[in-house]
């Protein structure tokens, strides 16, 4: 039996997508994005928001973010928060697997 | 069908306050929310608790869910009374959020669905479209999928609707290319691949989390790869070539004479592939052959006597 391979994207610092991209891809307006762009949750290239490039874990972010928001009445200083603690944590969950492994 | 006991769910009493609700809402939310807990179960949890708390929160769906008695035990065979909702006006769809489909059959018998097969006069409930859930999964590879690409065949269980609009859930194979390149905890998205959408919605999308399998001896750190490569002390001290196995393919490594434990060498470019590609790492391990036999002991004891070396002087006892 054959089946279609599917390729996906990869959310990766090779990709960039556009303001619009990013807003549709998690289905919010882009007014919600610029506001995340605000607060430092992302972090695009460029200067004119018509020349923003976000790298591709942004959208990764960005839903994070939404499902934050949405599910645990955040705003989005403690979105932002949220988001960089996480991120730590699982920075720190890597290293101490990889320490476990060693023993 | 399961009556859903919702109080139980939100740890209230049936008679707690809207506040007391949003209170213990809000707790058991930050415990279980899936982009927070590690709890192995924290997606099903938490999308109880939202059903949850989208009836009680909301004081005519609490009401009319009141309505049913309060003789239910959570888990109970349950058939919708045929005099009930009655005089339940609802105002608002069913739905309060976007990601229609996730709530139970229980909530839809009582709350309906959407604009599908709803006897309620829900607000919304022309043109009611949606966009449908993204899903979440995570693909287990091999490092040296990471080197080549490779393609992987994964099953997911997603809910889907049947033509009277009941949620089934079915079992789907995709199969999926991981590119070269990839690495640990890297998504990969699949646009149109999750939920099914509402109306004229958009279906939500796939996302794909990438793990590697542990490696007995690579361990993967971004694009860089580290891996222990046990040495004698001769090979540490005099230098030499010692063969080294990389996930591209064995290489002849030269060990720098005065090599010591935990030094690093790196082998440049030899990590994931990429634009720069990672390095792989080599951490010097030097270990010690045990004194047993006569031509061993004999050995140490020569280097004891020869060998004038103190690893203490620092320690200045």
């Amino acid at each position: 039996m054959t089946k279609k391979i599917l390729t996906g994207t990869l959310l990766d610092d090779q990709l960039h997508l556009s303001l619009i991209e990013i807003s549709e891809a998690c289905a919010s307006r882009t007014e919600w994005v610029v506001e995340l762009v605000d607060e430092g949750i992302l972090e695009p290239l460029g200067v004119e928001r018509d020349q923003w490039r976000f790298p591709g874990e942004s959208l990764f972010r960005a839903n994070t973010a939404r499902r934050l928001q949405r599910d645990l009445g955040m705003n989005l200083a403690g979105v932002a928060l949220a988001i960089d603690l996480l991120e730590e944590i699982s920075v720190l969950r890597a290293r101490l697997r990889s320490q476990e492994l060693e023993k | 069908m399961d009556y859903k006991d919702y109080y139980k769910l939100l740890a209230v009493e049936r008679g707690a306050s809207q506040d007391e609700i949003k209170r213990s809402y809000r707790k058991l939310a930050r415990k279980y929310h899936p982009d927070v807990s590690k709890e192995p179960d924290a997606e099903a949890r938490f999308k109880e608790l939202a059903e949850a708390y989208a009836v009680l929160k909301n004081p005519e769906k609490r009401a009319a869910y009141d309505e049913l008695g309060s003789n239910w035990q959570g888990g109970q065979e349950f058939k919708r009374p045929p005099d009930w909702g009655t005089g339940f006006e609802f105002s608002g769809s069913g739905f309060d959020g976007a990601d229609a489909g996730a709530y139970s059959d229980f909530f839809e018998t009582l709350f309906g669905q959407g604009d599908m097969g709803s006897q309620f006069r829900t607000g919304a409930s022309q043109g009611f479209h949606a966009r449908g859930e993204d899903h979440h999964a995570k693909v287990l590879i091999d490092l040296e999928d990471a080197y080549t690409g490779a393609t992987r065949s994964i099953t997911l269980r997603a809910p889907e609707l049947d033509q009277s609009g009941h949620v089934l859930t079915r079992d789907r194979t995709l199969n999926v290319k991981i590119p070269k390149g990839v690495k640990q905890g890297q998504k990969i998205r699949l646009s149109g691949q999750g939920s099914p959408g509402h109306g004229d919605g958009n279906a939500g999308d796939l996302y794909l989390e990438i793990e590697f399998r542990r490696h007995r001896f690579y361990k993967p750190e971004g694009k860089d790869i580290y891996m222990d490569l046990p040495v004698t002390p001769w090979e540490a001290a005099l230098g030499g070539t010692i063969k080294v196995p990389t996930p591209a393919g064995s290489v002849d490594l030269k060990i720098p004479a005065g090599a010591t434990n935990s030094q690093k060498l790196r082998l440049k470019g030899r990590g994931i592939p990429g634009k720069p590609p990672g390095d792989f790492y080599v951490v010097i391990s030097i270990t010690v052959p045990a004194a047993d036999s006569d031509a061993a002991k004999e050995l140490y004891e020569k280097m004891r006597e020869e060998l004038p070396y103190n690893p203490r002087h620092h320690l200045e006892v």
